[in-house]
């Protein structure tokens, strides 16, 4: 008892908050964890509720919105054609973007690794400078270089040769999205590569690998993460994307974005419900999709 | 038996852009030899190294293994493994993975890879850490893996990059005497590189001692470190101490006299015929001179009086620096007697008589 007197009287007096505090781990752990609950709560959690309850609404007449729950949304998404096409288009352009940019990426960003280190600066400068230009002007570019009176054409008109019918069409499409997504693709797996010690692909060559086999063995294992990240970081903006099958699918192809965008601003009366359960389906058949695919590219660590 | 020729190096040239890295090297390295190939930083070694496995192929000359040139064959069709000096193991696979890379890659049935995976870690004592990943191990221990992994394979040469060179001194010298063993019970030939001469001396059959990309001499341990060809060897191998010289007299037995630079005459051996007034180079080890308290009997070569300079007391051995005509002389004398006895030890200040026989000393001329 004497010591502990003893103990209390040499420290300096806590006021009555740090008492209570200290008494109360909860209320500890409540204070320490609020600021990021806040954050994560107003500004992920409850617009994503926002959308929720929408998805379930009736949208009413002038497209004021009706609290009545109805799965009539969900109903529309999956039964008719329009929309249940714009899916797949979207997925697939999502898949065939991120394919071309994996095949194309991965090639350029080992090339910039393998450079001599004052050219690896120079070259990822000249990946990263498109993005210092606004991204509908570059897209707008593409427009000049693809229409009939382009780059492309004049070329080949020239040559004496027929025209050729590149824009608007989905293939325009598809460049474009290329375009704009690479660098996407290259720096996650430029950040990998660099990371890759070189020396483990001659010790593959010692052990007799061909080169083949020594980057399927051990260089892709082991700059997976990169690959894995390069691709969700390009698939998931594609898939959502408006812009580009705007301008260069010539408004005339319909993808998620395109609907998504028409139901919440273009369309007469707007549409906010059934756009919701758009997004909210769009966000599901993703996050589903990301997860598989990162399991089944980067091996978990034992 | 008539000892067969494992790898036959035939004028080997390697250029990269104006840089000569290895310059007109031939070697001959026999079947079941541990051989070295000794040099600084930079001297060529690593490359000659790295042609034999094929990571680089000579600019000119050529390579034989086993008597089949194999001048631009690619490493994977090379019978031929490498431990790395970092060692370079897969961190995605386990260690027995690891192991068991070379062969999956040869398409070994899936029994005989089991089997001599699991032999190849007995080998090297590491069958408790076959599931274990690279970088749960420590340092000694990858170094084992990457040993594993490469004879597993049975290669006709194991090539070896400085692989003791991360690790720490204790360690490094068990890892020495463990791999001349291992290499006695395999029977495989090994051409170790190293800038570590103590490691050459103690494990290699042969070392090849090179620089500025030449060979400069290639001879068993004692031969290198007894009979040095030419000042650079004597200089890397070892401590010496030179004093340069004319020829005075050519005496019998291949004894030279020589009148140092600064008077001195002094005696010693040579290998090669030299000329009389032939600038030359006397190399004397710091263990094979003496200093004795007393006045050596007359006749005895090489002996001066000298003044003691520095001397440091290193446990097994005393360094002393004693002043012979304008430098300092390094020699070493062994603490074969234990005591505290101040006066059984040198002291800086002191005078003594120091001498060698004429045959340890070594007259170069290059």
């Amino acid at each position: 008892m004497a010591a502990d007197t003893l103990a209390s009287d040499s420290q300096p007096r806590e006021g009555r908050i740090a008492a209570i505090l200290r008494r109360n781990e909860r209320l500890q752990l409540g204070l320490l964890l609020f600021p990021g609950l806040f954050w994560l709560v107003t500004f992920f959690a409850l617009p994503l509720v926002i959308v929720v309850f929408y998805s379930f609404a009736v949208n009413g007449p002038g497209g004021r919105i009706e609290w009545t729950f109805t799965l009539e949304n969900y109903r529309i998404l999956f039964t008719e054609s329009l929309y249940v096409n714009a899916y797949w288009r979207s997925i697939w352009a999502g898949i065939w973007t991120t394919l071309i940019c994996l095949l194309l990426g991965y090639p350029l960003a080992y090339y910039i690794v393998r450079s001599p280190p004052h050219w690896r600066t120079v070259l990822l400068f000249l990946v990263l400078i498109p993005f210092w230009t606004n991204f509908l002007v570059r897209t707008y570019a593409w427009m000049l270089i693809l229409s009939n009176n382009g780059i492309i054409n004049s070329a080949i008109q020239s040559l004496g040769l027929p025209r050729v019918a590149l824009y608007p069409s989905e293939g325009a499409v598809l460049v474009g999205l290329v375009y704009g997504s690479l660098p996407f693709m290259v720096l996650p797996i430029y950040a990998s590569l660099s990371r890759f010690d070189f020396t483990l692909m001659e010790a593959a060559a010692d052990l007799g690998a061909s080169q083949v086999r020594a980057f399927l063995k051990v260089m892709l294992p082991l700059t997976m993460p990169g690959v894995a990240a390069g691709s969700v970081l390009v698939f998931i903006p594609t898939v959502g994307q408006f812009v580009v099958s705007d301008l260069l699918g010539g408004a005339k192809v319909d993808y998620l974005g395109n609907l998504l965008q028409r139901l919440f601003t273009r369309s007469n009366p707007p549409n906010w419900p059934l756009g919701s359960a758009m997004a909210i389906v769009f966000m599901v058949v993703l996050t589903i999709a990301i997860v598989i695919y990162f399991r089944a590219t980067i091996e978990e660590d034992r | 038996m008539k000892q067969g020729i494992a790898v036959d190096l035939r004028n080997v040239v390697k250029r990269f852009a104006n840089v000569c890295a290895v310059d007109h090297v031939s070697m001959q390295i026999r079947d079941g030899e541990f051989f070295s190939v000794l040099g600084p930083s930079g001297c060529g070694k690593t490359t000659t190294l790295r042609m034999i496995a094929g990571f680089e192929f000579p600019t000119s000359g050529e390579i034989l293994l086993h008597g089949k040139s194999v001048g631009t064959t690619p490493p994977f069709r090379r019978n031929v493994n490498t431990v790395f000096q970092s060692y370079a193991l897969f961190p995605h696979m386990t260690v027995a993975e690891n192991v068991a890379f070379g062969l999956r890659m040869k398409k070994v049935p899936q029994a005989e890879i089991a089997r001599r995976v699991t032999e190849a870690l007995d080998m090297v004592r590491l069958s408790d850490f076959a599931a274990r990943r690279p970088r749960q191990l420590s340092g000694g221990q990858q170094q084992r893996v990457a040993l594993a992994r490469a004879l597993v394979n049975q290669p006709e040469v194991l090539l070896l990059d400085e692989p003791l060179g991360a690790l720490d001194l204790k360690l490094r010298k068990e890892m020495q005497l463990e791999l001349k063993s291992l290499q006695e019970r395999v029977g495989i030939t090994f051409i170790y590189v190293t800038h570590d001469q103590e490691e050459a001396l103690t494990m290699s059959d042969r070392i090849a001692v090179m620089s500025a990309g030449k060979v400069l001499q290639i001879g068993t341990p004692t031969e290198i470190y007894e009979r040095p060809v030419c000042r650079f060897v004597a200089d890397f191998i070892g401590e010496t101490n030179f004093i340069e010289g004319k020829v005075e007299a050519l005496e019998r037995g291949g004894i030279v006299s020589i009148l140092s630079d600064d008077g001195l005459t002094l005696r010693g051996q040579t290998i090669r015929p030299v000329e009389s007034g032939a600038h030359v180079t006397l190399s004397i080890r710091p263990e094979k001179a003496f200093l004795s308290v007393q006045e050596p009997p007359p006749g005895t070569p090489n002996c001066y009086q000298v003044r003691v300079e520095r001397v440091a007391y290193i446990g097994s051995d005393t360094r002393i620096d004693v002043r012979l005509g304008s430098r300092l002389f390094d020699l070493w004398e062994q603490n074969s007697r234990s005591t505290l006895d101040r006066d059984a030890y040198w002291q800086p200040g002191e005078t003594g008589y120091l001498w060698w026989p004429a045959e340890n000393a070594i007259i170069l001329t290059e």
